[in-house]
């Protein structure tokens, strides 16, 4: 094999480091984003047509831009928050802008899920709309937030693999450098096979505390 | 108190407008159990929904111990609806949280102490007799714990009125009886002022104080439970009656009746209350020549008022049996001719 023990473990280093900042930046904006794609729909606690309208094409645009593409794209952008359009910190931006729309939808597909029951008698007991939100909404999907949550991890991680390709460091940029432009099996197989532990990991996980926050 | 005047609800589906209601007026007086009864779409859910204003009237007003509830803020609706409890056909409960904070909810909302929320509960689930299950999920209950979980959440803000929307319609007969016990129970010790819908009949004659019949989102008849069973108006309301209360002729012996060339006068003669015990077939029998056939008897009790209808065919001398039915109604009892049996 081309790369040591060391160059490995700086990649899987990468990869995560890279998956769990920009999921934290996602969640930051896709958790608010998701609320609101609910809340202001039709029929809905503080329903805004133009409110939701602009939220929903918004979110639709980048979920239709493939990653490669806006991995490319907004380099400029990229350049501007972090100085630099090169390097694993750098691969966190578009990986923001990837994973921040996708999460506003599973966290509205949540959302949506909760028994619209549940909705009504929170009104019916005198809820504000944010108390019908954090105390009824939230707590009542939250198993289902959890595994839409690694879902939404796991999708970082695949494309956390394709920022490499761009020079984002990780696992993925082991794969591109040695594996494939150079022909190493060897360093292919290993990082295929720590992503799958990866990714295994994440949905083990993701399964367990799901079940258990589970009550019906 | 709460009087719905010239209630209208009107939704839009794509160009077509459905009247879910069509001018309401009723008055719930306070301390009263009073029910809606209708047949699915007739608008009792979107009547009581009213009351809270999960539904907004498109037209008329609903009054609450006199104030009308849809002229408030957002605020003042809210606080509006801590004086509203409601409990549902699907009890809807948070399945996250235990038994105890779902009966504590209405009290977080509201910012209450925590210590008063704890003797608060504890008094509640004492009341609902789920003292011992407070700190289980919903999920482990059975449907009609569920309901008196809702019950006592509905309870939790000491509300004057309650709304209770099918809260037996997915329950069966046992435990709908244990929970209408419940709500009488709610009625008698908080003096909670009841209005419920269903579309069981069974339901209105265990609880209610007063019914109203609705259908195609128009009240279309309404009074006490003790008037309306013993002496419905309309088709739709003895269709209702008849549900629970056996009162015709099995078809049978009806075409057995027609059959026959007898032309005798059949009647109708109900008993109310007192006159339950008035001996009248056997007086008549007895005073005047006549043959009378009982077709068919029975006794119920309404409201706690014994209430007896008998079927009669009366044979013998037209002129004896005028005079008897001159006794009868001079009698307490009520006869009314049934004649289209026999033709």
């Amino acid at each position: 094999m081309l790369v040591d023990r060391e160059q490995i473990i700086e990649a899987l280093w990468e990869t995560l480091y890279m998956t769990g900042v920009s999921f934290g930046f996602s969640l930051l904006i896709g958790f608010p984003l998701g609320i609101l794609l609910v809340v202001t729909r039709k029929g809905h606690l503080l329903e805004n047509e133009p409110v939701f309208n602009v939220l929903n094409a918004v979110v639709n645009v980048f979920r239709s831009i493939p990653f490669i593409i806006l991995l490319v794209a907004i380099i400029p952008l990229t350049r501007l928050i972090v100085g630099t359009s090169i390097g694993t910190t750098a691969a966190i931006v578009p990986l923001v802008f990837y994973a921040g729309p996708y999460i506003a939808r599973l966290i509205e597909n949540s959302l949506l899920e909760v028994d619209n029951g549940v909705v009504e008698a929170a009104k019916a007991m005198g809820a504000t709309p944010g108390q019908i939100v954090f105390r009824f909404l939230i707590p009542e999907a939250r198993s289902s937030l959890v595994l839409v949550m690694t879902i939404a991890i796991i999708g970082l991680i695949g494309a956390s693999a394709m920022a490499g390709a761009v020079g984002g460091g990780g696992l993925g940029d082991l794969a591109i450098t040695y594996g494939y432009q150079r022909f190493d099996t060897g360093v292919m197989i290993l990082t295929v096979a720590i992503l799958v532990v990866l990714v295994q990991g994440v949905q083990t996980g993701g399964n367990v505390l799901s079940k258990k926050l589970r009550r019906s | 108190m709460i009087q719905f005047e010239g209630v209208t609800k009107t939704y839009k589906s794509g160009k077509r407008e459905v009247h879910a209601l069509n001018g309401i007026d009723l008055t719930v007086g306070t301390g009263e159990i009073y029910g809606v009864i209708g047949f699915s779409g007739a608008g009792k859910s979107s009547l009581i929904r009213t009351v809270n204003l999960l539904e907004r009237p498109s037209a008329g007003t609903v009054k609450i111990h006199g104030r009308d509830i849809s002229a408030l803020s957002p605020k003042e609706i809210r606080a509006a609806r801590k004086d509203i409890g409601m409990i549902f056909q699907h009890f809807n409960l948070l399945t996250s949280k235990t038994v105890f904070t779902n009966i504590a909810m209405p009290l977080i909302l509201s910012k209450t102490p925590k210590a008063e929320i704890r003797t608060r509960v504890t008094e509640l689930l004492e009341f609902v007799g789920l003292a011992d299950q407070a700190d289980k999920y919903p999920e482990q209950l059975s449907g009609g714990q569920k309901q008196r979980i809702g019950i006592a959440r509905a309870l939790a803000t000491n509300p004057s009125v309650l709304l209770c929307d099918e809260a037996t319609s997915a329950l069966d007969p046992q435990t709908t009886q244990s929970i209408l016990d419940l709500l009488r129970e709610v009625n008698r010790k908080y003096k909670i002022t009841i209005l419920l819908i269903t579309h069981e009949m069974a339901v209105i004659r265990e609880v209610c104080d007063k019914v109203a019949v609705l259908e195609d989102g128009q009240v279309i008849e309404q009074g006490t439970v003790f008037d309306v069973f013993s002496n419905p108006q309309h088709a739709t309301t003895r269709r209702f009656v008849r549900s629970v209360m056996n009162d015709e002729l099995p078809e049978k012996l009806l075409k057995q009746i027609r059959n026959t060339d007898r032309q005798q006068p059949i009647y109708r003669i109900q008993f109310t209350g007192e006159s339950v015990a008035y001996p009248l077939i056997s007086q008549l029998s007895r005073r005047y020549d006549l043959e009378l056939n009982v077709l068919f008897g029975n006794i119920t009790e309404l409201q706690g008022i014994p209430y007896g209808n008998l079927i009669v065919e009366f044979s013998g001398n037209p002129a004896e049996i005028q005079r008897a039915l001159l006794e009868i109604r001079n009698s307490p009892v009520l006869a009314e001719e049934l004649n289209s049996y026999a033709s």
